[in-house]
């Protein structure tokens, strides 16, 4: 039991102070902008959103800033922030089929309507600190115009229109699952579980670990994607397709009988593909694994989409054995925000708890040194002090 | 948005409506505020709806036509406006810009009213054209990191 402190206000407004020194440091140095960090530390920023839970590239950089730089902080301030705006709407499904692409490829098939595109990537770069970016202009600061001359125009021709799925031409040999038809098409339509409205219950539908995961802390994701790589969970996954881009978001206004665009926002998703060996139902096909994140945020939607199969254990009919499998681990423990806090609430002060616990120990201390002194069983106690 | 959009086209004036509400959500508010500096006879207009911020939750679908989930939210921002008591114009942006929400509101109901067509060639064809130019810079963009893999032992079996 937590019991509480009072005191202490003078000392905690000055260690806010410092807390404000401390986050603006040298005062010989510009003070960064909101605009900057949105910019050129979009990475961050993109994962503020994402686990943050709220797209909105401006409150995500400035949460960065107040956080110094702390993800998780800022992403606690984006999610607090959220609680103090009405919900105004539900979108229509995003239709990524449509998406605006920067980023397009696929580890499965070499050779795909629209191409592999690569865009912005770290990939195929060599991982060599750039000290040309420590000068801050640095010699091959990019113009913002780039040389259309070698572009062709015939490339950018067959770019035009949208760039059909990956999965979909496993579809039509019908190797892989499909989904099934009248699966609600309009918001509303279908009765969509929201973790910001109703607690988590179990067995968890996908609609909620899809939120989940979508919520879920980064290298949490990560690493459990990695461990049924490597064994623990018995998938052996292909990136179907990973692409960035911009989507339309639509609403039905309640002014309105008909849905209308209110922007565009980036987001980036993979589609992994695993084996499966089939079962007495099913005969063996290729499966699905879904992730999807605002901005680009590449390593995050491929480990949603690794843990999003490995959850998928039991509908499919699998033993479960690892722990990506175990859906109440994996969703309860992947929100960083409420890991962090009860983490965190250990460095409040808990001095009546520690009280209590070395009276406790005391006791037990003296009845194992001089046994028969005590008259209940020590187990008893023992309980009785948590 | 959903999968059968396209299957089932909206009548003539919703797909216009659609479109330019797409066009002027798309618009940052500094353009905006520059296009209504140009507007010759600006209309007084009221508000039917104070403009406001709030959150739209984005629904997605799983593998992208599956079932449906929620992504996360969005801030939004809107307004509704009456052009003397006329036309009503309906503002939805995404974002906390409310000045944006209002100007988009004011020329979505100058659109149906007796300006429709100086606002048409004025505001929106303008806008949909700086809109189209700069979507194709990034699309070609893209398309120069566009590559082909060669598959080293096994030949083309794909």
């Amino acid at each position: 039991m937590y019991v509480a402190v009072k005191g202490g206000e003078k000392a905690i407004d000055n260690a806010h102070e410092i807390l404000e020194e401390d986050r603006r440091g040298d005062l010989e140095l510009p003070e960064i902008g909101v605009g900057q960090i949105s910019e050129q530390l979009g990475r961050a920023v993109d994962r503020v959103m994402t686990e943050g839970s709220v797209y909105d590239p401006e409150l995500a950089a400035l949460a960065v800033k107040q956080a110094q730089g702390d993800l998780v902080e800022a992403i606690f301030l984006l999610r607090a922030f959220r609680a103090t705006l009405p919900r105004l709407a539900v979108s229509r499904t995003l239709n990524t089929g449509e998406m605006r692409i920067r980023r397009r490829i696929s580890a499965t098939f070499k050779d795909l309507p629209g191409g592999q595109i690569l865009g912005p990537t770290y990939d195929y770069t060599h991982r060599l600190l750039d000290f040309g970016l420590m000068a801050e202009k640095a010699a091959n600061e990019p113009s913002g115009e780039t040389d259309p001359s070698d572009a062709g125009d015939q490339k950018s021709r067959d770019a035009e229109g949208p760039i059909p799925k990956v999965l979909d031409l496993l579809d039509r040999d019908g190797l892989i699952e499909t989904f099934e038809a009248g699966a609600g098409d309009e918001a509303g339509e279908e009765e969509v579980g929201d973790l910001t409205r109703e607690p988590l219950t179990f067995p968890a539908g996908r609609d909620l670990r899809l939120q989940n995961l979508a919520r879920g802390d980064e290298g949490f994701l990560l690493a459990l994607g990695y461990s049924t790589q490597r064994g623990f969970g018995n998938n052996h996954p292909f990136a179907g397709e990973i692409r960035l881009g911009e989507v339309d978001v639509e609403i039905v206004p309640e002014e309105l009988d008909f849905p209308v665009p209110l922007g565009e926002i980036t987001v980036t998703e993979c589609e992994m593909i695993t084996q499966f060996k089939g079962s007495k139902e099913q005969p063996p096909k290729f499966t699905r694994g879904y992730g999807l994140a605002f901005g680009h945020c590449e390593r995050k939607a491929m480990a949603m989409a690794l843990v999003d199969r490995a959850l998928r254990t039991k509908e499919l009919g699998e033993e479960p054995k690892a722990p990506a499998q175990d859906e109440e681990f994996v969703l309860y423990h992947s929100d960083n925000v409420e890991s962090s806090g009860f983490v965190e609430h250990l460095k409040l002060p808990h001095y009546v708890d520690f009280q209590a616990e070395l009276t406790l120990i005391r006791k037990l201390r003296q009845e194992h040194d001089d046994p028969g002194s005590g008259s209940e069983p020590a187990a008893e106690r023992a309980e009785a002090g948590e | 948005m959903s999968d059968d959009a396209g299957n089932r086209p909206y009548p003539k004036q919703v797909a216009d409506r659609r479109e330019w509400l797409g066009v002027l959500a798309k618009t940052p508010l500094g353009d905006l505020e520059q296009l209504w500096q140009t507007v010759p006879r600006k209309p007084p207009y009221e508000h039917l709806r104070q403009p406001e911020t709030g959150l739209a939750m984005v629904r997605a679908r799983a593998g992208g036509k599956g079932p449906q989930f929620n992504l996360g939210e969005m801030t939004v921002s809107r307004c509704v406006v009456s052009l003397s008591g006329e036309a009503v114009g309906v503002g939805y942006v995404k974002g906390r810009d409310l000045r944006q929400a209002e100007l988009v509101a004011v020329f979505d109901a100058m659109m149906q009213g007796p300006d429709g067509e100086w606002t048409a060639n004025s505001v929106i064809e303008p806008l949909k054209r700086a809109q189209d130019q700069r979507q194709t810079k990034t699309r070609s963009k893209a398309a120069r990191t566009r590559v082909e893999f060669f598959t080293m032992v096994r030949g083309d079996s794909f």
